[in-house]
């Protein structure tokens, strides 16, 4: 199994440790996109935790939206632990989201 | 506590445009447990206004800071150098803290990120219910704990109204009928007589209808001139 080599995988013990700047922070610095992948609806061993990064990838998108930056940079995915393959599915799908959005407007910044 | 909520992104960004060094200054007191102006949101605010500006092709700084409470000057003091470094302060304060802020450094511009919203209960995690008005003449040992004045959209003080329907209120089916509420809190307590006691209306210049309000402790008031 492979998958497109772009993507970087950061490990959060679960989806629900996600934060709306964490995922504002890869944006700012250049990131093409960011995905969040948590576990499948109703299958959280912490009970809420896709959700509630539902939720807060739903807040990042407006925030984007706000600044003029695509909010499609950064998205949900959900999967269980066993579905390797989807994995490498869903890194490509991303991939290709973000491929036809073009480079980050970012990259190029001019803050400190 | 005091809970508020922050303004539209795009409303913030209007404001702030045209601002090279913007300090954003979170208070470590009220809206930081009311997940509106703490450390973190100032973090979300600061990297915003970045992405904004970056995308835009503008050159901004922005500096982070968040003192125990803004409301006090003592803690505010403790900005100066921040403050006087910026162009603008982005305050995530409530009301009470952007206008300390603007009070001690009268020469900067202080723009408010939040909407102060109302004075509240977290009923549960993100939920804050406004169970107090501050309307300065507190009747909750008549009404089983229950305020009528925050918790009835009439605001009255002998209820319920008429549309008191199976509990709820008729401006919000999802909100109780305060007087339904003190009903039954009044008859688990029996004290259901208080009921049909019929209060007298009430001074609203206390709840501020007189102007805006003061409230001095005489006895520990420290007078400079003595």
């Amino acid at each position: 199994m492979s998958y497109p080599p772009n993507a970087r995988v950061i490990r959060l013990p679960c989806s629900g440790k996600i934060e709306i700047l964490y995922l504002l922070r890869a944006i700012e610095d250049g990131a093409d996109g960011v995905m969040v992948m948590g576990c499948l609806d109703g299958d959280c061993h912490f009970m809420n935790g896709n959700f509630r990064a539902k939720k807060r990838v739903a807040a990042t998108k407006r925030l984007l939206e706000a600044a003029g930056v695509e909010p499609g940079r950064v998205e949900m995915y959900n999967l269980s632990s066993a579905q390797a393959s989807k994995f490498a599915e869903m890194i490509a799908d991303m991939t290709d989201k973000v491929r036809k959005l073009g480079p980050s407007p970012l990259r190029k910044g001019a803050t400190e | 506590m005091i809970v508020g909520e922050r303004k539209p992104a795009a409303e913030i960004l209007e404001m702030t445009k045209g601002y090279g060094k913007i300090y954003v200054a979170g208070c470590g007191t009220c809206v930081t447990v009311c997940l509106a102006g703490g450390e973190k949101e100032v973090g979300v605010l600061a990297t915003f206004l970045k992405i904004a500006a970056k995308k835009e092709g503008r050159k901004i700084k922005v500096v982070e800071g968040t003192v125990e409470r803004q409301c006090e000057r003592e803690w505010v003091a403790e900005m100066k150098k921040h403050v006087k470094e910026a162009d603008a302060v982005v305050s995530m304060a409530c009301g009470i803290g952007v206008q300390v802020v603007a009070e001690m450094y009268p020469q900067q511009p202080v723009l408010p990120a939040l909407n102060t919203t109302l004075m509240g209960w977290p009923a549960k995690h993100a939920v804050w219910l406004e169970n107090c008005r501050a309307c300065g003449d507190c009747i909750l040992h008549l009404t089983g704990g229950i305020c009528p004045v925050s918790r009835c959209a009439k605001q009255m003080m002998n209820g319920p109204c008429g549309g008191s329907h199976d509990g709820k209120c008729e401006v919000d089916q999802g909100t109780d009928c305060a007087w339904a509420l003190i009903y039954e809190r009044l008859k688990a307590t029996n004290r259901l007589d208080w009921m049909s006691k019929i209060q007298p209306p009430r001074d609203w210049d206390l709840a501020g209808s007189g102007g805006p309000r003061k409230t001095v402790k005489e006895e520990e008031v420290i007078d400079e001139g003595r």
